[in-house]
């Protein structure tokens, strides 16, 4: 074997292994919710009695850890890292190595961080494992396409034409690449339209659902009760609950 | 440890090569370990051997010799092109750890020695790399 090899690659599948689903939550553009829902979605199932992990994957700007409310917790080591676990949820986030510095990464720091990240989490036995992923389909979405190959993708919109244009191009980059797409949120709805719906016809996806811009959601980041108690968390929980590509049993 | 989590990935990455190759017994393997991972040597050495015991695919690797190099970092800025080596930074203990966890976090805490930017490229002395699998096969 001429090439030295990156013997990470090959221990990605086994830190996996106990995990039952791994669900990314993805969408073209920034700003249109996708950390909100990846900790409201981990919460919510956690609160409904699964055994939930989240993964903050955007490693350039980290956010769900604050919109938990995690702060002085750090992982142990045990033969790789053990995610500490918070509100019930085991959280990995790169936030713990970087703390408030910025860490400007360019995409094979990105691709390497991800591989390290995943080759020594140790998750043990998981039901889902909720993924944060960073906008865009560049190297994070990529490699997560690459990596956790079991993944299966919720895709985040709003209603806005700009954000649209790039999120069915997530979803045709997906399609093309076989990758399950558990359903479409239309999130930040200021008005009744159908024309997102109408849009994504063309495309073989669901629609879950739909919420609400709500201007009270920024005085429930940092605290969960308040988001668990939010109409968004109320709107998450019953697609959740109702979406065949769920499937859970109530 | 950290060790341990890259030594099971060495050996399960040593394991599926071999099968690939048709290799039934290893005889060496050889290491490059970047200085920027901050490993433990010795740990990982010992990690290494520990886990090629108990590994149960049918491969001999009891006679498996482990050699190791440890490859410095060096860094090189994007913007002024500067050129400076990890271990001339003087790192906090707190920072070495998370560097060791994961060293692309070196960003978040080294800067160019010159130009101050944090736009540099690890020119080698990454991390774990796997440089050859000698053996015998069928
Ligand atoms: N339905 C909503 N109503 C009001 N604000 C929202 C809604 N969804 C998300 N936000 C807010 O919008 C901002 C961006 O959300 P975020 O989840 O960080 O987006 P992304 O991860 O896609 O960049 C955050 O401040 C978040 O609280
Ligand atoms: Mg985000
Ligand atoms: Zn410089």
């Amino acid at each position: 074997m001429e090439t030295a090899m990156d013997p990470r690659l090959n221990i990605i599948d086994k830190r996996l292994a106990g995990i039952k689903r791994l669900i990314a939550v993805s969408g073209g553009k920034g700003g249109i919710g996708k950390s909100l829902t990846a900790s409201v979605l981990a919460l919510t199932l956690s609160k409904m009695g699964y055994r939930v992990g989240l993964l903050d994957l955007d490693l350039s700007a980290p956010s769900t850890h604050v919109i938990l409310g995690i702060k002085d917790v750090y992982p142990e080591e045990e033969k790789g890292i053990i995610p500490p676990e918070v509100h019930h949820i085991k959280f990995m986030s790169i936030v713990y190595f970087t703390r408030d510095n910025p860490a400007p990464l360019r995409g094979i720091d990105i691709s390497n961080a991800m591989l390290e990240l995943l080759a020594v989490t140790r998750w043990g036995s998981l039901d889902f494992l909720i993924v944060d992923t960073p906008p865009g389909i560049g190297d994070a979405t990529m490699d997560v396409i690459r990596w956790l190959r079991r993944a299966e993708f919720l895709v985040m919109t709003t209603p806005s034409k700009v954000a649209l244009e790039t999120v069915k191009k997530v979803i045709k980059m997906l399609t093309e690449l076989n990758v399950p797409i558990i359903g479409v949120i239309e999130n930040m709805k200021m008005e009744k339209s159908s024309w997102v719906k109408h849009d994504l016809k063309e495309f073989n996806v669901s629609i879950l659902g739909e919420i609400d811009f709500d201007i009270t959601i920024e005085g429930s980041i940092g605290d969960v009760n308040k988001l668990l108690e939010s109409d968004f968390a109320a709107i998450i929980k019953e697609l959740v609950l109702k979406s065949s590509g769920f499937d859970l049993k109530t | 440890m950290h060790e341990w989590s890259l030594a099971e990935a060495v050996i399960a990455t040593v394991i599926e090569e071999s099968i690939k190759e048709g290799l039934e017994e290893i005889t060496k393997i050889k290491i490059k370990i970047g200085e920027l991972q901050q490993m433990d040597t010795e740990i990982f050495e010992f990690a290494l051997n520990e886990i090629a015991k108990v590994q149960d695919v049918g491969l001999l690797l009891s006679e498996m010799r482990i050699e190791m190099e440890t490859e410095r970092a060096i860094l090189k800025c994007g913007v002024c092109g500067k050129e400076w080596a990890f271990d001339e930074t003087g790192l906090g203990e707190e920072e070495y750890e998370a560097v060791h966890f994961a060293p692309e976090v070196a960003h978040a805490y080294i800067r160019c020695p010159s130009c101050k930017s944090p736009d540099f490229e690890i020119v080698q002395g990454r991390g774990v790399l796997i440089d050859y699998i000698k053996g015998s096969g069928k």
